[in-house]
């Protein structure tokens, strides 16, 4: 019998979507090896977020409450998991592969000793063993892996897993939390900058509206945002607009940036270099509009546009203020 | 000061699409593609050489940078393109990519930090083959030392005892201060013209992007030395944790229709895609 331990994403305040979708794929593995899967949440402060944590049918939620937990240092939430493995016996440790998530697993694997896979999107049990499907050489190679320690610590791509809605009641406790590692008189937390967006999430978002280089400016973005706004939609961009200078790096959809699956992406003035479709292709349903009818973006789109985005960006946004009224 | 840089080598990350599956599964291969310095870890050269350099741009180093791989013997190469840009030496330990995991690699590190004691080890934040993204972090554990990981922006003072490192994270920055010895590991905006901040070095912007070898450091990096060891020498547990054991193709999508009218496609999506 083997049980699974989530780490949840919170992020303002808020459990994220992505957490849910760790839920969906925790249940799997728990059914798997016949055990149930647990929840961890750590922050200064979580009585916001108990009540939603307790709603995703866990065996058991845990909190990890302490002055500081919010920054997410690595140095600091990595002992703090080690005890609730090592506590609870958890045979698989889980977490959305977002930022914290990659910066914090692989530290309590080297702690715990255990072997890791990265932006798993698909797990199968063969042999009575775990195999893990992750994207390799930006999404053009699935690997299929298998971890050969007692513990196997896991990040996935939420984008690939349904999200989990629940209305259960899961226990609650509220753990002790170790003392402060003595690393972490090394590392100072100086502050966090938020990237100020009104829009939705581009990780959970219904709609994407990504601009490239053929945006020629970072005031031609509005074009986009009009776009995008106008669909309840949230706004990406290629490595290219961002190098730029065009928009924020938050904005990155690719390989190396945020990877994106909404209902509806849509893909302007960008070709479609192998690292941004890398971060897109799972979107449902692609529209590429592009000045350049050899773009490979393409070849990847349902829908292609060959024009002057300048002059199809606004002429879409009418258009569908037409058929929306 | 000594910075530590490690380096994976990559088939072409811009012809990944090619790469090949062998008939069995069982292996990736990338025949006809061009080994290339992973690209984050290039940056990971140019952010070492804009900490130590005393002028933009001037070469001149406040320290040394060592350039560290696992690899088969022709890596050789892809270190003397490092070693061109402007690091001193090369450390080269043979090893098969197959026969690596995450975690040997970052024992293996920790082994040559023993033997080197660097004062910062900067890694690229993934190869882009892998697309793993843990050796840096597993690093900093086994090490006992602080992880800036993801960074955009690196400032040191003059005396080169810390670094504030501006990560990029979800939602936008976070902003750290480690005091050496620590691990950074790098991302993109690392080689933007401003990424680096020295104090020492000011007055004008860097390139965007790594430098390019002048003839100059090609010739002069044919001199620099490169230190050839192996996993055993250094005594690493090379016990696999982590092993891949087939490989498949994804899915491919296939492309769709080009149609004529903004008016067209606004339809298909409404009546066709059910989207709008």
């Amino acid at each position: 019998m083997g049980n699974v331990l989530i780490i949840a994403q919170i992020q303002d305040g808020e459990v994220k979507k992505a957490t849910n979708s760790t839920v969906t794929f925790a249940s799997e593995v728990a059914s798997h090896l016949g055990g149930a899967y647990s929840i961890l949440a750590l922050g200064d402060d979580l009585s916001g977020q108990s009540e939603a944590l307790a709603a995703l049918g866990a065996q058991k939620v845990f909190l990890a409450q302490a002055d500081g937990l919010d920054n997410a240092l690595a140095e600091r939430w990595a002992p703090i998991i080690e005890k609730v493995v090592v506590d609870g016996g958890f045979q698989v440790v889980v977490s959305p592969a977002s930022s914290t998530g990659k910066d914090v697993l692989p530290r309590l694997a080297a702690r715990l000793g255990a072997g890791m896979a990265s932006e798993v999107v698909q797990v199968a049990f063969n042999d009575g063993k775990l195999n893990y499907t992750r994207p390799m050489y930006a999404g053009n190679v699935n690997g299929t892996v298998v971890i050969d320690t007692p513990l196997e610590i896991i990040t996935i791509r939420p984008t690939e897993f349904e999200a989990f809605s629940s209305t259960g009641a899961s226990p609650v406790e509220k753990i002790d939390v170790p003392q402060a590692p003595e690393v972490l008189g090394k590392i100072e937390f100086l502050g966090f900058e938020k990237a100020e967006s009104t829009r939705p999430d581009l990780a959970e978002a219904g709609v994407v509206v990504s601009g490239g280089r053929g945006l020629k400016s970072g005031e031609n973005f509005k074009l986009i945002e009009d776009l995008a706004d106008l669909l309840g939609g949230a706004v990406g961009a290629t490595r290219a607009a961002v190098d730029a200078g065009y928009i924020h790096n938050d904005f990155q959809v690719g390989q190396t940036g945020k990877i994106v699956a909404p209902d509806l992406y849509f893909a302007v003035g960008l070709s479609g270099a192998l690292q941004h479709v890398a971060g897109m292709k799972s979107s449902k349903v692609i529209v590429a509009i592009n000045k350049d009818e050899e773009a490979p973006i393409f070849q990847v789109s349902d829908y292609g546009v060959v024009a002057d985005l300048f002059k199809a960006l606004p002429e879409l946004v009418e258009e569908i203020k037409k058929v929306a009224k | 000061m000594k910075i530590l840089v490690t380096m994976k080598r990559v088939a072409d990350p811009d012809n990944a699409n090619k790469v090949k599956i062998s008939g069995d599964g069982t292996q990736v291969t990338s025949e006809g593609l061009e080994w290339k310095p992973n690209p984050f870890d290039e940056y990971g050269v140019e952010a070492a050489m804009r900490i130590l350099e005393d002028g933009v741009g001037s070469g001149k180093l406040r320290g040394e940078v060592v350039v560290v791989t696992i690899g088969p013997e022709e890596v050789t190469q892809q270190i003397r393109q490092c070693l061109a840009m402007g690091a001193d030496r090369g450390i080269l330990v043979s090893g098969d990519d197959t026969k690596l995991d995450a975690m040997i690699v970052a024992r293996t590190m920790a082994k040559i930090v023993e033997k080197e004691q660097p004062d910062v080890v900067i890694m690229g934040k993934q190869a882009v083959d892998g697309d793993s993204n843990q050796a840096s972090q597993m690093l900093a554990e086994i090490l006992g030392w602080p992880q800036a990981t993801f960074a955009g922006h690196v400032e040191v003072p003059e005396d080169l005892s810390s670094a504030t490192v501006t990560r990029e994270v979800d939602g936008g920055a976070a902003k750290v201060k480690v005091a050496f010895p620590a691990v950074l590991s790098v991302d993109l905006r690392i080689v933007t013209p401003t990424g680096v901040t020295n104090n020492v070095a000011t007055g004008k912007d860097y390139q965007e992007g790594p430098r390019y070898a002048s003839l100059r450091g090609i010739m002069k990096a044919k001199k620099k030395p490169i230190d050839k060891l192996t996993l055993d020498d250094l005594g690493v547990d090379q016990t696999l944790q982590v092993r891949t054991v087939s490989f498949t193709q994804p899915a491919a999508r296939s492309a769709g229709v080009i149609l004529e009218t903004v008016q067209e496609l606004v339809q298909k999506l409404q009546d066709e895609a059910k989207v709008l």
